[in-house]
């Protein structure tokens, strides 16, 4: 049976924690957000051996946090993603899609102000 | 150098029914790089889940996708069920694995008939499609449903099967395999198949790893990864082993799923001999508090659901990657060098959904 463990982590902290993953072998599986109180939760979810490793990191409102796709290429795509449906400032994305991933009739759709 | 010019393909093509752009930057015919464009349908079902109960949800999951629809249902019905600790009757269990091989039959089926379409061979391509209509029957006749089943929900299953329905099932998969033999040989032994679709859009083990690639794509590279042997739903009682090949190419793409077609048909045989007795539903009370991971094997490989309660009955958040998603970026890297003819049959090689893709 697959295991689960979620490690909370500092924004300041994620390339280092995302360098020694890559290190151990464990691939890449997706990058998730979600909303935390008033805040955003970025979750970077990785297996290894069906095992899965969840990186979570708080990002208080309008917060920057660095790409990881340097370390895991399909990165791109996620950070590209919670950019445009969440609001998040994602720094250094190797392909920057500049808010024209998804066709979207409203900003940052998951994350609206009339939703708080 | 050659002559460089940008191609548009898609969204629109005669040979891909999913709604992708991909820029494709060529020198004289060949593929130097493509960049992805999606988000044609993107319909916000994530967001849903904050607007309908979390009972209410489960037939809005099944609408993720018109393929894999009951694999999305099991999906958000295995992650509420951890987060409420329900345990589900081991009949459910079978049936359930039941349905979801053959949801993998109907998927694979439909993609090689798609894939025999891409390069022409529209023979091909109805045989196969006739043959999925079987294996509609079935769904039709044990859920009601041909597309969307609604029969998976939380506790269990909605209707039972009896075992004289379940013993036809098993005759039928006798005959099924036959008539499916003469349709795989031509895929496999067919010199026009062969000539599209060997040594085409080749990704290597080590690519397929570091691009995050899953299901067939991934196995087809080598590595040895299916959510099933994590024993989710009956899985850990069924004896089975991962199909691996190693060229990475489109054929061994294609050779990995035919030969999956085999294993379900053997799956779907093993559940039906060991199907136990008992019922197949659970109730429950309360709503759910928590959140948890669930990963499952679809036929396009491992999707990941993530689901976070808050004790209330709508949820704060339904996450869903979707395998299409994953197996983008090793697409970007399988048409690199690639011959523009070729990239309708390399794009088909990853089986895209995009309507899963965006959800």
């Amino acid at each position: 049976m697959q295991q689960q463990t979620v490690k909370k982590i500092a924004p300041e902290n994620l390339l280092s924690e995302v360098s020694t993953i890559k290190n151990n072998g464990y691939r890449f599986v997706a990058i998730s957000c979600t909303k935390n109180g008033d805040d955003l939760a970025i979750v970077y979810s990785f297996d290894k051996d069906y095992d899965l490793l969840n990186l979570q990191l708080a990002a208080p409102g309008n917060s920057e946090v660095d790409s990881i796709s340097c370390y895991f290429v399909p990165a791109f795509l996620y950070e590209n993603e919670i950019k445009e449906l969440f609001g998040i400032k994602v720094n250094n994305i190797l392909l920057d899609y500049n808010d024209n991933f998804y066709k979207k009739a409203k900003s940052t759709p998951f994350n609206m102000k009339e939703d708080k | 150098m050659g002559n460089r010019t940008v191609i548009p393909f898609g969204p629109q093509h005669p040979v891909l029914p999913e709604p992708i752009h991909l820029d494709l930057v060529l020198e004289d015919e060949t593929v130097i790089e493509a960049v992805p464009q999606i988000g044609y349908i993107h319909r916000g079902l994530e967001k849903f889940v904050e607007k309908k109960d979390f009972k209410q949800y489960m037939f809005v999951a099944e609408r993720i996708c018109g393929i894999c629809s009951f694999m999305h249902g099991l999906g958000y019905c295995i992650s509420l069920e951890n987060i409420m600790g329900i345990e589900v009757p081991a009949r459910a269990d079978f049936l359930r694995t039941m349905w979801t091989e053959f949801s993998r039959i109907h998927s694979h089926i439909l993609w090689l008939g798609l894939l025999a379409d891409s390069f022409g061979f529209e023979s091909l391509f109805m045989h196969c499609w006739r043959l999925r209509e079987q294996i509609l029957d079935i769904f039709e006749e044990t859920t009601g449903g041909r597309v969307i089943f609604s029969v998976c929900d939380i506790g269990g299953v909605r209707k039972d099967v009896s075992n004289e329905t379940l013993k036809k099932i098993h005759d039928i998969m006798v005959s099924f395999e036959k008539e499916l033999r003469e349709i795989t040989d031509v895929f496999e032994k067919d010199s026009s198949v062969k000539h599209r679709t060997v040594s085409v859009g080749v990704l290597s083990k080590g690519m397929a790893f570091d691009l995050g690639a899953a299901g067939p794509v991934a196995r087809a590279s080598g590595i040895e990864i299916d959510l099933r042997k994590t024993g989710y739903a009956a899985y850990d009682k069924l004896k089975f082993e991962p199909i691996i090949e190693t060229a990475g190419d489109c054929y061994a793409r294609t050779v990995v799923r035919i030969k999956e077609l085999y294993q379900s048909i053997d799956l779907i045989k093993q559940c039906i001999e060991l199907m136990p007795e008992g019922e197949v539903k659970v109730s429950y009370k309360g709503n759910p508090d928590g959140e948890t991971y669930t990963r499952l094997e679809q036929p396009r490989g491992e999707v990941l659901y993530y689901a976070k309660a808050n004790g209330s009955k709508f949820l704060d958040r339904y996450r869903v990657r979707t395998p299409t998603f994953a197996n983008l970026a090793p697409l970007l890297e399988m048409l690199k060098g690639c011959s523009l003819a070729d990239v309708p049959v390399i794009v088909l090689s990853i089986d895209p959904c995009i309507s899963c893709t965006e959800r």
